[in-house]
């Protein structure tokens, strides 16, 4: 891993990509990371589009800024990709993760001249098999940690098991699905 | 400890409690009132039936007591003359005068 | 041992307080300090805490129902940002006039209008002359750092004052970040107990807080807060070294970064320190000797100290996050020329208004301030923006 790596996260109000960002930065630290993780607050509401942060370093970090040249990108919703340019400032030797059906030749196009990788994940699919339930950012966590390697998928898996049953003390049926929507992402995640 | 009788117009930074806090209660005793007063309540004896409705009244507490709950003459270094005593005495035995000068 | 963490500043202030365990927490929610007392109320209803949390209808009442708390002796807390503070503003004064050390975190926030949610600093500059102790906190370790020394420093009997510490709304306040926590107990032994000389409950000294003060006492009262004042300079001083005893960290009125052979320095406070100390390191490595002073102790200020610490340089750039519509210089610029003034120190100093109402505070906004300072002819033009969009 390098010194520092930078992550924008791009979603929409409700669909939970600022608690990703704090679950991404909560596990980061769990392995003995330095780390930043915060949203952008604006006048957002459910369905707007919404950015978050997340610096994960092996050094303290002082930066208090925004990020505006990521290591990588986040796409919590494909619908962003007609309306926000995801792709600002994004590094050409990174990385940009959608949440997306489609395909690299429908997908391309989209991303504003990007010529780096492009990863997909069908993470509607996951959380519905997994979770019965649409909530697209557990598959996009493990999605990120998988192609950033910030942190060894099983450290990670674990990591996140015990942060669930901590969660959902009293919901222990949606620890499986959460970790079986984990699981599924960190084997479905490919690159385009 | 700083007493609030020992604090007056001169006295300087140093001498004054923080914040002004009032560590002495119940102080007005101290603070003579009566020189405020313009009118004065003359009392009657003759004409007082002790009643009581006087002194309840009085702001000031310048109506002394006794133990047998009769009333005494005014206490004028308290009074400040606003003549409600005189205004529910029935009998007309609180009559107000000008201050004498 | 410290305990290693990953906090918001809201959260790691919450956190303080937890430990502080005050007499009573009296708090109305205004963004973005909304969080500490919501956190702190689950420690009420937890149990993990005694205090009496007072859920008021507006600041106005949090900070009189902290007065009423702390004059009556116990040990009161609120948390505010904004137009919270603004709604306080004047009981504010009467905690600070009545000598009464509560302790408030202040989560910076723009005042409106137009209505602005995110950070500057107007709000603690609206106040700084309300007669509180104002600390500042570039990161959620300095917030949690200065909530554990406040009351120390508060309740020192020759201070008597209350205490405010400030952190960056949003960018400190809701950015989840490493931080080393203290043990409760070893918290506990630091902040101490609180014992007033003179409180509303002491059945055998009934006393009267608050009087009417007329010609011949206020200009004296005042005397004695800026006494309080000066004090508060010499009792920051001893508890910031005895919390470097206890963790470690280094406390003092300000941080200097790079600052002792710097030619071009930036005075600023909060968050943006962290940001500068970046950008300092950048230019270094090309040779330019950049440097930071960060001012942690705004009330009181520490003019001569400050003025001094600049005395070398070739030139100096004070950053105000506030927006300057004065016609002239923003309040941290003021405090630090006057400070230079009167020390006799002549460096050319400019003022740029700057972060207003969340505007972010980059890397290379700060490279192109250190680049003016390089540059700098002559005072033709002190006050200026940072970050301005104009044609």
């Amino acid at each position: 891993m390098k010194d520092l790596i930078e992550i924008r996260w791009h979603g929409r109000g409700g669909q939970g990509a600022k608690t990703a960002s704090l679950l991404l930065a909560d596990a980061a630290f769990n392995t003995g990371k330095y780390i930043q993780g915060f949203p952008e607050y604006g006048p957002e509401r459910m369905g707007a589009p919404i950015t978050a942060y997340n610096r994960i370093s092996t050094k303290p970090i002082r930066l208090h800024s925004n990020i505006y040249e990521p290591d990588y990108v986040v796409v919590v919703d494909d619908t962003l990709l007609s309306s926000v340019d995801v792709t600002a400032g994004l590094k050409e030797d990174g990385a940009i993760v959608i949440n997306t059906t489609r395909t690299a030749e429908e997908i391309r196009p989209l991303l504003n001249g990007y010529n780096g990788k492009v990863y997909s994940i069908d993470a509607k699919t996951i959380s519905e098999r997994a979770l019965g339930r649409y909530f697209p950012n557990t598959p996009m966590l493990a999605a990120i940690v998988k192609v950033t390697e910030i942190m060894l998928v099983k450290d990670f898996i674990k990591d996140m098991e015990g942060s669930f049953k901590h969660k959902f003390a009293k919901k222990l049926e949606v620890v499986d699905g959460n970790m079986k929507a984990l699981k599924m992402a960190i084997e479905e995640v490919k690159e385009l | 400890m700083i007493i609030i009788m020992n604090i007056n117009k001169d006295s300087t930074w140093e001498e004054l409690t923080p914040g002004g806090t009032i560590y002495d209660a119940g102080n007005a005793r101290e603070f003579k009132t009566g020189d405020w007063r313009s009118a004065k309540p003359v009392f009657n004896s003759d004409l007082c039936k002790q009643c009581g409705l006087c002194f309840p009244v009085c702001p000031d507490d310048a109506i002394p007591v006794g133990k047998d709950m009769a009333r005494g003459d005014f206490n004028y270094d308290y009074c400040k003359g606003c003549g409600v005593c005189a205004k529910v005495c029935p009998f007309k035995a609180i009559t107000m005068e000008e201050e004498e000068k | 041992m410290s305990i290693r963490e990953r906090l918001s500043g809201n959260e790691a202030t919450a956190f303080a307080m937890k430990q502080i365990n005050p007499d009573v927490v009296a708090a109305f929610p205004i963004t973005p300090s909304t969080e500490i007392p919501q956190y702190f109320s689950t420690y009420v209803a937890n149990g993990q805490v005694d205090t009496e949390f007072v859920a008021v209808e507006g600041e106005h009442s949090a900070m009189a129902a902290c007065i009423g708390a702390e004059a009556a002796g116990g040990r009161a807390m609120t948390a505010t940002s904004s137009q919270g503070l603004a709604y306080m503003w004047e009981m504010v004064q009467i905690a600070s006039s009545s000598r009464l050390p509560i302790v408030m975190p202040l989560i910076n926030r723009a005042i409106s209008g137009p209505l602005n949610i995110h950070c500057d600093h107007t709000d603690a500059m609206a106040s700084r002359d309300c007669g509180w102790i104002m600390l500042f906190s570039e990161d959620n370790q300095e917030a949690y750092d200065n909530m554990i020394m406040a009351h120390r420093i508060a309740e020192h009997k020759d201070v008597m004052l209350p205490l405010m510490v400030c952190q960056d709304g949003f960018i400190t306040s809701h950015s989840i970040e490493n931080i080393e926590l203290i043990e409760d107990d070893i918290v506990k032994e630091f902040v101490g107990t609180y014992k007033p000389a003179h409180y509303l409950l002491n059945k055998k000294e009934p006393i009267a807080v608050g009087p009417m003060d007329l010609q011949p006492y206020l200009t004296e009262h005042k005397k004695q807060q800026a006494v309080a004042m000066e004090n508060a300079k010499i009792v920051i001083k001893e508890v910031s070294e005895d919390f470097e005893k206890m963790t470690g960290r280094k406390y003092d009125f300000f941080e200097g970064y790079k600052l002792e052979d710097a030619e071009y320095v930036i005075v600023c406070m909060n968050s943006t320190a962290g940001t500068v100390k970046e950008t300092i390191d950048k230019l270094r490595e090309l040779g330019v000797k950049a440097g930071l002073l960060k001012i942690r102790m705004f009330r009181p200020f520490p003019g001569e100290e400050i003025a001094k610490a600049l005395s070398n340089a070739k030139s100096v750039a004070v950053l105000d996050r506030v927006p300057l519509v004065s016609a002239t210089g923003g309040p941290l610029y003021e405090d630090v020329v006057s400070g230079m003034f009167v020390e006799g120190i002549n460096v050319p100093t400019i003022n740029y208004t700057y972060g207003v109402g969340g505007r972010d505070v980059t890397v290379e906004q700060i490279e192109k301030v250190y680049a003016d300072l390089q540059g700098l002819k002559d005072m033709k033009e002190p006050y200026r923006f940072l970050g301005l969009k104009s044609k």
